[in-house]
């Protein structure tokens, strides 16, 4: 669409397209917020920055309020630019979760950001512009769009990885994200080249429309969505293409990683739910097998391979692999009718909205815990029922919830994921419904593992002098754990957002 | 309103513990207990409402708006299967409270162990009470985080092994388990209700039922436990805390079954049919080989453990024969392994306590030294080996009578040759049990303890006791207590079996 206004104009017939700016309110208000960072980081004296994350952290929750005058008065869908840029009840939720889980981080970089000797106002004003650019992702219905916008979050993330700049596998890290990074974004931007050339419109919609039917059964096409989808599998890092994960977990620094395991993984989905229920819904003879084979293998490995570590880190690295197994299954099943596709969406985002909350209260117990023990070893975990109960219990509920325990959150993600399943129904869907059944109870093994060096063995060093948890780690953990626990006992209340955000009608 | 309270009261009662300072003992003791019996004085008021003349209707019900993504509602109620079980559970918890108040095991903490005994008891008293899948399988599941811990905190020196054993099989279970529940909601007309899906589960095609029971199957066999799913139990019940071992053998056991009763057979009577000779055949099976592995035993506890397994194994005979008299026989014994079994388990743990050993070889003469506690083993070995007049036998016999003329339908040669094994099981059981009591009871001391002092039953254990000595009795002399509770609701479920006309003729000639 964009192509085809920059031929208009060349033709003089240029007009300004309506913008709707009530839709576009979050993105200014953050746009601002940007601007404010980076300017007060300019002109703040060194002893006086301590003021930036404060400006990022209201910026993120005024950006709220538009989302949520959107939310309570707006008509359903307001679609701008052609169709390319589209604030709909998907685009709602996301966005939502999108700053929800940048506030969080940003409340766990805090006194990490603070304590470390390393320039805090780059930090905040890089994390804002990679929320930036998901906060578009989610409105983006057009294929250049969905580019920039992956853009847009992945290049702050790369150099957020390398914050460390004078620790080796934070270099380490930012490289290796960096290179295949951009490696999947070639492959992906080889695979929109083809689909333009077949269709001759970068508008998800129409191409859609135009993939529906046997004429759109051209092995064209079929690359094309296979190069598409590889390529979002490197950003969501799905096995085969995950090598890059617990490599750039471990050396980044650990707010950054859970940012990166958390908000670029969704950036990742959203923009794969997008692709594939609008763009290649008619094509599902291509991305449902693709997608059942991707998650049963990123189960597995991430699974198995999260056995063995004796890193947390690596160890939640190899966890997230896994959870993002579960969150493509229903992917795999979704083509089979518009009701498993409804299923299926619902599914997913359910599970993306559970995950944020539960991976990043890990990451915050974790950040507390090393704040102490200046380690990332899982027997540094030991005994911290004795000494520090609080965050034992908190780390438990987290684990557990990972691991998909009722009455926790993280049982109503697998629930929803196991009904899209069940809903497509064919005897393969149920298949892969027990795979992810066993795999489950595969991951329960090492996150009890980690509870349980936390409740039955000793400390390690003997030291037991309590751990005291700055505010804005407490503020992080508060969120994240009511939000584990009360969708644990209220399902509804995510399960509303993911029954809303549904792209299929 | 009520049956709510029964519910959510013990862990609102785990959130108020958790703002009492750890230091302050006394206060947490008497908080926990007072909760726990406030639980059961709910449990009374249900009682003396329970309408006894129609305890096949579900009463005290409630039925709200919880999911309404997935169509599940928070729908509980109480019939004359649930209302012996919920009762069980909400005595237990409290006598589990009092027998802790000098006895908690190390490493102490009894602030963090009655709160998980608090969640168990919401778990459990849930699960008998929901009447919606999901909202079973979240009170079905909710036990196991809290027993985990309990077994794996305060348990014995292979605790941990122990621990996370029964986690694995139990989760393992329960994730096949909920694919059966989903499985039933698109197959029975979108819907979790149970009430709505004993009415559409019938009607699903024979062999989708028979899928879908095997993915219930596996989640109820791991909790009963079933041969050959049972060896996370010896484990479990050896490592665990006394208190640990006896709300395991005396309620989360009986959820399996539970589960059996009030989902699988009635909503899948075609499946139940053709699983039943295999349920059956692995419940005989469980009967000899759990006696069998009672005799191998030198630990008093895992001998326990496994005379569970064999009595198991006879409740889920009562249940495979899909009558109405086999499975009032299985709720009865259910009720009577709880009050027994438990007790049993609560006496290895006074004897650990007293000797530092529950080795049945160093054990002896326990008669002279503590005579109350030895009659008091010699009682409830007796009635666990089923000797009538006591609560055990009306379990136990009735399940293999019952098993002389199954439901319609099922291959009575083949269930009157499980009549026979099971009968000879009953031999077994007097073996290992009566072999158990005399070894530990008789004769004198062993040289070790001859000169030690051994307390005889002290206070609290009287108040833990005396309930459930009493119930033993009571349940033995006068089983219509339970039968006449649990009758009518059994045949509600037998008859969408075909299973209710076999009670008259087992009775007729048996």
């Amino acid at each position: 669409m964009l192509l085809a206004q920059a031929a208009q104009a060349a033709q003089g017939g240029f007009s300004t397209p309506h913008l709707d700016y009530h839709a576009l309110a979050p993105e200014i208000v953050l746009s601002v917020v940007l601007a404010a960072v980076l300017l007060a980081d300019l002109v703040l004296d060194e002893t006086k920055k301590w003021v930036i994350p404060s400006i990022a952290g209201f910026g993120l929750l005024a950006t709220f309020v538009p989302i949520i005058t959107l939310a309570l008065y707006g008509s359903d869908v307001r679609s701008m630019v052609g169709g390319a840029y589209v604030v709909d009840n998907f685009a709602l939720v996301l966005k939502a979760l999108f700053i929800g889980v940048g506030y969080v981080v940003l409340l766990m970089s805090n006194t990490y950001v603070e304590e470390g000797d390393y320039y805090e106002g780059e930090y905040y004003f890089l994390l804002l512009a990679s929320i930036m650019g998901m906060v578009v992702m989610a409105s983006s219905r057009d294929l250049i769009t969905i580019f920039v916008a992956l853009e847009t979050l992945s290049i702050p993330a790369y150099i957020l990885a390398g914050w460390r700049k004078r620790d080796l596998k934070s270099n380490e890290a930012s490289l290796k994200y960096y290179l295949l990074g951009v490696l999947a974004s070639a492959v992906m931007l080889y695979g929109m080249s083809l689909i333009y050339g077949y269709t001759g419109t970068t508008i998800l919609a129409d191409i859609g429309a135009q993939l529906q039917g046997d004429a759109a059964h051209n092995p064209l096409v079929t690359f094309a969505i296979l190069f598409v989808i590889v390529g979002f599998a490197f950003k969501v890092s799905a096995v085969p293409f995950h090598a890059w994960a617990p490599d750039t977990y471990e050396g980044a620094p650990t707010p950054v990683t859970a940012f990166l395991s958390v908000a670029s993984k969704t950036g990742g989905f959203v923009a794969l739910f997008q692709l594939v229920f609008i763009g290649f819904l008619g094509r599902d003879d291509v991305w449902a097998p693709l997608f059942g084979v991707l998650a049963v293998l990123t189960m597995t490995v991430g699974n198995l391979i999260a056995l063995r570590q004796t890193n947390v880190i690596r160890l939640l690295a190899y966890s997230s692999i896994a959870q993002a197994g579960y969150i493509l299954v229903p992917l795999a099943v979704a083509g089979t009718s518009p009701d498993a596709a409804h299923s299926a969406l619902t599914a997913s985002i359910v599970y993306l909205l559970v995950y944020a909350a539960m991976n990043l209260g890990a990451f915050a117990v974790v950040l507390a815990v090393a704040r102490k023990t200046r380690s990332g070893e899982i027997s540094s975990f030991g005994g911290l029922f004795e000494y520090a109960p609080g965050l034992a219990v908190l780390m438990t509920i987290f684990l557990f919830s990972l691991a998909g325990i009722p009455p926790l959150a993280g049982a109503w993600a697998k629930i929803f994921m196991f009904r899209a399943v069940l809903d497509a129904g064919t005897g393969w869907a149920v298949a892969l419904g027990v795979a992810a059944a066993v795999n489950s109870v595969i991951a329960l093994f090492y996150y009890a593992n980690i509870a349980r060096q936390m409740w039955m063995s000793p400390v390690p060093d003997g030291d037991r002098t309590p751990i005291t948890v700055p505010t804005p780690l407490v503020t992080a953990l508060g969120i994240t754990v009511i939000l584990v626990v009360v969708v644990g006992v209220y399902p509804q209340l995510f399960a509303h957002f993911g029954d809303l955000a549904s792209l299929v009608k | 309103m009520l049956l709510t309270a029964a519910i959510f009261l013990p862990v609102i009662g785990a959130l108020l513990l958790g703002v009492i300072p750890k230091a302050q003992e006394k206060a947490l003791k008497t908080a926990a207990l007072l909760i726990t019996l406030a639980t059961a004085a709910v449990g009374v008021v249900i009682t003396l409402g329970f309408d006894f003349g129609h305890s096949g209707r579900l009463q005290f019900t409630a039925n709200e708006k919880w999911i309404e993504v997935i169509n599940s509602r928070y729908h509980i109620g109480i019939d004359g299967i649930s209302l012996p079980l919920l009762l069980l559970s909400m005595v237990i918890t409290v006598l589990c409270v009092v027998y802790s108040w000098d006895h908690f095991p190390e490493p102490h903490n009894p602030k963090a162990f009655l709160i998980l005994m608090l969640l168990l008891e919401t778990g459990m008293n849930g699960t008998f009470g929901a009447q919606d899948l999901i909202l079973f399988f979240v009170f079905f599941e909710l036990v196991l985080l809290p027993m985990y811990f309990m077994i794996g905190v305060w348990g014995g020196p292979n605790r941990q092994y122990a621990a996370i054993k029964f986690f694995l099989f139990t989760l393992f279970g329960s994730a096949l388990m909920i694919l059966g529940f989903l499985a039933l909601y698109f197959k029975g007309g979108r819907t979790f209700d149970i009430t709505e899906l004993m009415v559409s589960g019938p009607l699903i095609a024979r062999s989708t039922q028979i899928l879908i029971f095997g993915g219930l199957f596996m989640g109820f066999a791991i909790k009963v436990p079933m041969f050959p799913f049972h060896t996370w139990l010896p484990d479990a019940h050896t490592e665990a805390p006394t208190v640990g071992s006896v709300i395991l053998a005396a309620v989360l056991l009986k959820l399996g079954v539970y589960g059996f009763i009030r989902i699988a057979i009635p909503i899948l009577p075609d499946a139940a049919k053709a699983w039943a000779p295999w349920i059956g055949g692995l419940a005989v099976i469980g009967i000899i080989y759990g006696a069998l592995g009672c005799l191998a035993q030198r630990d008093m506890k895992r001998l326990i453990a496994f005379s569970s397994v064999a009595h198991m194994g006879f409740v889920m005979l009562g249940v495979a024969t899909l009558t109405s008299f086999g499975i009032n026989a299985a709720v009865f014994g259910m009720v009577g392994h709880g009050l027994i079994t438990g007790m049993l388990f609560f006496i290895a743990g006074s004897i650990q306590e007293r000797f530092g050993t529950r080795e049945i070889a160093r054990l002896g003469g326990l008669l002279t030294q503590a005579p109350h506690l030895g009659w008091i083993l010699g009682f409830c070995a007796f009635a666990s080996l089923g000797l009538p007049g006591l609560a055990g036998f009306w379990g136990e016999f009735p399940a293999i009578l019952a098993a002389y003329q199954p439901a319609d339908g099922l291959n009575v040669a083949l269930f009157r040759a499980y009549m026979a094994i099971a009968a000879i099981g009953t031999v077994f059981a007097a073996g290992y049990l009566l072999w158990m009591f005399q070894r530990v009871a008789f004769g004198t001391a062993k040289e070790e303890f001859a000169h030690s002092h051994i307390h005889d039953v002290h206070g609290p254990e009287w108040i833990a006791w005396t309930p459930l000595l009493v119930g033993i009795l009571a349940f033995g002399i006068f089983p219509h207590l339970i039968f006449d509770v649990t009758d009518s609701a059994v045949n509600v479920i037998a008859a969408g079996v075909g299973g209710v006309a076999q009670a008259a003729a087992v009775v007729a000639h048996p």
